[in-house]
C-alpha cells in the first residue's frame, strides 16, 4: 500500500516500471560503452581497461574507411541540415504568420509527408525516382534526399518558437520604420533564433542518424558513417565498432544537451 | 480646424464578420482623440488601419490631406504604443528607444541625443542599459511611449496602453499622457474600452459600438448629452425609462408609462407621439419624504447600499419601474429612510434626456 | 478584433503577403522530392520487371498478381492464394502491434509518473527519456543485439547469479524484435501520454475520489478516458514505424521474423531484385500507414467535438 493513500497522483509501481523503462533504455548503451574499452579480441571474454580499440578506430585496418564514411556524414549533415533550416524557417513564417489561408491544411501536410511516409517507402520511392530521371547515385543524391526528410524535423521547434512570439514585435518594427528584411534581421530573428538553432540541430542528428534511405540511393562506393557500420556488423559485432558506437553515442548526448540548454535560454517570448 | 486623420467610408470585412461599416470622421491636429468602446466594436481594428496593420475593405484614410491607405507600416509617419509594449526582448531601452531612428537612417550621434532627450522626458535615464524584462511595467510602459515618440510622428496611436498597469499606476499615468500631449502637440489617437480614462484624459471621444461610430463629442457632451441609448447607457450610469413625447412647443415633455409627465432635453426635436426611453443618471435624482414642486415620481423604497461618499437608493415606482437614485451622504448620520417607506423622487430641471434610439 | 494589438496574435501583416513565396521552397522540394516519387513508384508497381533490376516500360497486373496468388512455378497452373507475402505483412502488423502493445504497458506508467514530477524534475526525467532516441538508432540496435545475444552480458550476469541455468535465446526471436522496436520508438509513446496527463485536471479524480470510487477504478474509469487521445496518438506514433521498421528485424530477428521492410528492401539489392514488386509491397505498405492515420484522425477529430 501506498504511505500517502490519498494522493491521487501517485500509484503503486509506476515508479518501478520507470526506473525499469530506464534500464532497458540505457543498458544496452552503457554495456557498449564499458565493453568498448575492453582489452581482449574477442568480444565476449573481460580482459581489462583498454584504449586499443579506440586506437583501432582511428589507426586500424579500417581507420581510413571509417574516417572517409565520417566526413561525408558529416558533410552531408551540415549541408542537409543547414538547407533544411533555410526552407523550414521560410515555411514556418508563411504557416505560423500567414493567418488562414487556401492551402494551409495542405502545405501543412505536405511538410510532414516526410515524417508520415515510412522511411522504407521513401527510400524506394527516391531510388526509384533517380533511376527514372537519371540521376546519378552518390553523395548528391543522398543530400538532396536527406534535405527532403530534415525539412519536417527543422519546422517543428521553428514554428513551435514562433507561434510563441507576437507579432506585435514584427508590427512594432515595421511601425518604427523597419523594412521587412531589417525586421525579420534586426527583431525576428534574434528572438527566434534559439528555435532556428535547435531545429538545424535536430535535422543534423537526423541527417547523421539516417541508415534506410542512404542505403537506398547511396549508389556503390560511397558510405556514411552508419552504411559502414551496417557493412562491419553483418559480419559480427567487433570491439572497434563498439569503441567508433561510444564516440557517435557521446556526440549525438553532446547535441542533445547542447540543443536542450539552447531550448531554455529565453522560453518563447510574451511581451509583459 | 486641421485634420490630422481623416476617415471616409471605412469599411472592414473579416470573412462574412463587418468589423467596421462606413465610418467617417475627422480627428484634429494636436487632439487627444479617444475610441471608446466595448470589446469588438472596432475600435482596435480602426486604430490598426491607421497605423498600417490593416487594409480597409472599402474606403479611405487621409493624413493631414493626403491619402495613406497604399503606404505600409514603415511608411507611414506615425508610430504606435501597443497593449503590451511590444519592446524589443534583445535590446536594452535606449536600443528599443532609439530602434525606430536608425530605422530611418539617422546618424548615429544624433540618435544618442534623441534618445537621451526621450529618456529624459519619461525619466528613465538611470536605466538606458536594462533589458525590458528588467523594468516593471510601468517602467515599460515609459519606454513604449518614448520609443514611439522618439522619431517625432505626427500623429501617436496608443492602444489600450494603460490596460496592463495596476489601478495606482493607471491614474498616475493618466496626467502623463495627458502632459506629455500637451507639451509635444502631437495628434493622439487612444483606444480603450475604460470609459473613467476616456472622460479624464481625451479632447473628444467617439463612442463606438458593433462596428459604427454612435456619437462623437467632448466628455461632458458624451455624458451629459447622450444621443442614443448605447451611450447613455455605455457611459455612467443611468435610469431608462420607456416614455413617449406628449408636447414638443415650450420645452419637450414626455409621458412616462405609468402617466406622470415629466420635462426633458433632446437631440433635435422629436415630434409627438414619437416613442422612445427617458434617460436621467442617478445624481440627477432627489428622494424626499414629502412631495415638492417640479418634476417627480412617486414610489416605495425598495433598497439601499452604502457606498461611503454615497448612498444609492432602489425605488419601485407606481408604474412598476424601478429607479437608482444616488445622493451624497451630507449629513453625518441622517435619518434615512427604511426600505418600504413611501417616497418621492424629483428630477433636477434640465437632466433628463428623451432618446429616440 | 478589439483584444488589442499586442495581446497573442501571431498574424503578422509584416509577413502575411509574402506567405506564398516563403512556402514555395518547401512545395517545390518535397513535391518534386518525395510526391512525385511516390507517384512514380505506383506507376512502377504496374510495370513488368527487368531481370536486373530496373523495370520494362510495358503495363501489368504481375506484381500484385505475384503478391496474392501463386500460379506455380511456370505460371501455368490455376491460381491459389500465395500465402508467404500475406503472411509477412500479417506479422510485421502482429509484430508492430506487439511493440506497441509494450510501449503502452511501460509507457503509459511512465509518462504519468514523470507528468506527476514537481516542475523542477520533470524535464529532467523528460530529457532522461528522450536522450537515447537521439542516438544513432543503428547503434541502438546493435547494442541492443550485444546485449541480449546467446552468450552477451545479459545471459552471462544472469547464469554468473544463478537465476537461470540455460542462457535465455533471446536473440532472433519475435520479442527480440519487439525489444527493439520498443527501444527504437518508446519515445513516441511517452511524449503524447505526457503532455495528455500534464493536462489532465485531477480535480477530476478528487471527485471520483470524493464519490466514492477506489484508485485503480478512478485511473480506469476517469484518467485513461480523458487522456486517451494523448494514448492513442502515443499508439500510433510507435505503430507507424514499427510497421515499415528495417534495422530491428534485420539485425535482432532471424528468418522467421522477416518483416515487410526486409522484403522491401531485398527487391532493390542486387540482381535477385523485382522492382515492380517492391515498389508493390511499398504501396501496401503505405496504404496501410494511411489507413492508420486516416483512423487516427478520426478518432482526434471526435475527441474534438
Amino acid at each position: 500500500m501506498s504511505a500517502r493513500p490519498f494522493n491521487l497522483r501517485r500509484y503503486a509501481g509506476f515508479f518501478p516500471l520507470t526506473l525499469l523503462c530506464l534500464v532497458i533504455l540505457y543498458a544496452p548503451l552503457l554495456v557498449v560503452m564499458v565493453y568498448s574499452f575492453n582489452d581482449g579480441r574477442s568480444i565476449t571474454v573481460w580482459q581489462g581497461v583498454s584504449l586499443r580499440w579506440y586506437v583501432d578506430v582511428f589507426a586500424g585496418p579500417e581507420a581510413e574507411k571509417f574516417k572517409l564514411a565520417a566526413w561525408n556524414s558529416l558533410s552531408i549533415a551540415v549541408m542537409a541540415a543547414v538547407t533544411a533550416t533555410m526552407i523550414a524557417t521560410a515555411a514556418s513564417l508563411a504557416m505560423v504568420r500567414g493567418g488562414a489561408f487556401r492551402g494551409k491544411s495542405a502545405s501543412f501536410a505536405l511538410i510532414s509527408l516526410p515524417i508520415m511516409v515510412p522511411e522504407i517507402v521513401t527510400a524506394v520511392a527516391t531510388l526509384i525516382f533517380f533511376s527514372a530521371i537519371g540521376f546519378k547515385l552518390g553523395t548528391l543524391s543522398i543530400l538532396v534526399a536527406h534535405i527532403v526528410f530534415c525539412i519536417p524535423f527543422a519546422y517543428l521547434p521553428i514554428a513551435a518558437r514562433l507561434s510563441g512570439i507576437e507579432a506585435s514585435f514584427e508590427e512594432a518594427a515595421q511601425d518604427l520604420y523597419a523594412s521587412r528584411w531589417q525586421t525579420f534581421r534586426h527583431v525576428l530573428m534574434p528572438i527566434l533564433w534559439p528555435g532556428i538553432l535547435s531545429g538545424f540541430l535536430l535535422a543534423f542528428i537526423i541527417s547523421l542518424d539516417d541508415f534506410i534511405i542512404t542505403n537506398f540511393v547511396k549508389g556503390a562506393g560511397v558510405e556514411t558513417l552508419p552504411t559502414a557500420i551496417f557493412g562491419s556488423v553483418k559480419q559480427g559485432i567487433k570491439p572497434n565498432i563498439m569503441a567508433l558506437s561510444t564516440l557517435l553515442l557521446l556526440v549525438s548526448i553532446l547535441l542533445v544537451t547542447l540543443s536542450y540548454i539552447l531550448g531554455r535560454t529565453g522560453q518563447p517570448t510574451k511581451s509583459d | 480646424m486641421t485634420s490630422a486623420v481623416g476617415l471616409h467610408q471605412i469599411t472592414k470585412q473579416f470573412g462574412t464578420f463587418t468589423a467596421l461599416s462606413d465610418v467617417s470622421f475627422e480627428i484634429a491636429d494636436n487632439e487627444f482623440f479617444t475610441l471608446l468602446g466595448p470589446s469588438g466594436c472596432g475600435k482596435t481594428t480602426l486604430l490598426r488601419m491607421i497605423a498600417g496593420f490593416e487594409a480597409a475593405s472599402a474606403g479611405r484614410i487621409d493624413l493631414y490631406g493626403t491619402p495613406i491607405g497604399a503606404l505600409p507600416p514603415d511608411k507611414r509617419p506615425v508610430n504606435t504604443v501597443f497593449q503590451n509594449y511590444a519592446l524589443f526582448p534583445h535590446m536594452d531601452v535606449a536600443q528599443n528607444i532609439g530602434f525606430g531612428l536608425s530605422m530611418l537612417g539617422w546618424a548615429k550621434a544624433d540618435v544618442t541625443a534623441r534618445v537621451a532627450q526621450m529618456l529624459g522626458m519619461v525619466q528613465l535615464e538611470a536605466f538606458a542599459h536594462r533589458k525590458p524584462h528588467a523594468l516593471s511595467g510601468g517602467q515599460q510602459q515609459r519606454v513604449a511611449l518614448a520609443r514611439a515618440m522618439a522619431p517625432r510622428p505626427k500623429v501617436l496611436l496608443l492602444d489600450e496602453p494603460l490596460s496592463a498597469l495596476d489601478l495606482k499606476l493607471r491614474q498616475g499615468m493618466r496626467a502623463e499622457l495627458k502632459r506629455l500631449q500637451r507639451e509635444t502637440g502631437i495628434t493622439f489617437v487612444f483606444v480603450t474600452h475604460d470609459q473613467e480614462e476616456a472622460l479624464a484624459m481625451s479632447d473628444r471621444i467617439a463612442v463606438m459600438s458593433a462596428g459604427k461610430v454612435q456619437q462623437i463629442g467632448t466628455p461632458e457632451e458624451i455624458y451629459q448629452a447622450p444621443e442614443n441609448r448605447f451611450v447613455a447607457d455605455f457611459i455612467g450610469e443611468t435610469n431608462l425609462i420607456p416614455a413617449t413625447v406628449s408636447g414638443n412647443e415650450a420645452g419637450l415633455v414626455c409621458q412616462m408609462s405609468g402617466g406622470t409627465s415629466v420635462h426633458a432635453m433632446a437631440t433635435g426635436t422629436p415630434p409627438v407621439g414619437a416613442q422612445g426611453m427617458l434617460s436621467i443618471r442617478p445624481e440627477a435624482l432627489q428622494l424626499g419624504r414629502k412631495p415638492s414642486g417640479g418634476d417627480q415620481l412617486e414610489g416605495t423604497l425598495q433598497g439601499l447600499t452604502y457606498l461611503g461618499t454615497d448612498t444609492q437608493f432602489e425605488v419601485a415606482l407606481a408604474t412598476g419601474q424601478s429607479v437608482q437614485v444616488r445622493q451624497q451622504n451630507t449629513a453625518p448620520s441622517g435619518q434615512m429612510p427604511a426600505p418600504g417607506d413611501p417616497v418621492f423622487v424629483s428630477i433636477t430641471p434640465g437632466t433628463a434626456r428623451f432618446l429616440v434610439t | 478584433m478589439a483584444a488589442g494589438i499586442g495581446s497573442g496574435r501571431t498574424v503578422s501583416s509584416t509577413f502575411q503577403p509574402l506567405r506564398t513565396w516563403l512556402l514555395l521552397p518547401s512545395w517545390l522540394i518535397i513535391g518534386f522530392f518525395l510526391v512525385l516519387p511516390v507517384l512514380l513508384m505506383l506507376v512502377y508497381s504496374f510495370l513488368t520487371k527487368e531481370f536486373r533490376g530496373g523495370v520494362i516500360w510495358q503495363p501489368t497486373l504481375a506484381a500484385y498478381d505475384q503478391f496474392l496468388f501463386d500460379r506455380g512455378l511456370f505460371g501455368d497452373d490455376p491460381p491459389k492464394i500465395e500465402w508467404t507475402y500475406i503472411t509477412i505483412f500479417a506479422r510485421s502488423i502482429a509484430q508492430a502491434l506487439g511493440a506497441t502493445l509494450l510501449c503502452l504497458l511501460i509507457g503509459f506508467p511512465t509518462a504519468f509518473f514523470i507528468a506527476t514530477r514537481p516542475e523542477r524534475t520533470k524535464a529532467i526525467w523528460l530529457l532522461l527519456i528522450t536522450t537515447p532516441y537521439w542516438v544513432n538508432l543503428l547503434i541502438r540496435t546493435v547494442s541492443l543485439k550485444f546485449l541480449i545475444r546467446e552468450n552477451g552480458p545479459l545471459n552471462e550476469g544472469l547464469l554468473a547469479i544463478g537465476v537461470i541455468a540455460e542462457p535465455l535465446a533471446l536473440i532472433n526471436t519475435n520479442f527480440a524484435v519487439q525489444l527493439g522496436l520498443f527501444y527504437s520508438y518508446l519515445p513516441f509513446m511517452v511524449l503524447p501520454i505526457y503532455a495528455a496527463v500534464e493536462r489532465y485536471n485531477f480535480a477530476l479524480s478528487e471527485a471520483a475520489s470524493d464519490l466514492y470510487a477506489p484508485k485503480w477504478v478512478i485511473l480506469r474509469r476517469i484518467v485513461i478516458p480523458v487522456v486517451r487521445p494523448g494514448i492513442i496518438a502515443g499508439c500510433i506514433l510507435v505503430f507507424v514505424p514499427s510497421l515499415g521498421a528495417f534495422l530491428a528485424p534485420d539485425l535482432l530477428g532471424g528468418a522467421k521474423t522477416f518483416m515487410i521492410g526486409s522484403l522491401i528492401e531485398e527487391q532493390f539489392k542486387g540482381n535477385a531484385g523485382n522492382w515492380p514488386f517492391g515498389a508493390a509491397a511499398s504501396i501496401i505498405l503505405l496504404s496501410l500507414v494511411l489507413l492508420a492515420l486516416l483512423v487516427y484522425a478520426r478518432t482526434q477529430k471526435d475527441t474534438r467535438a
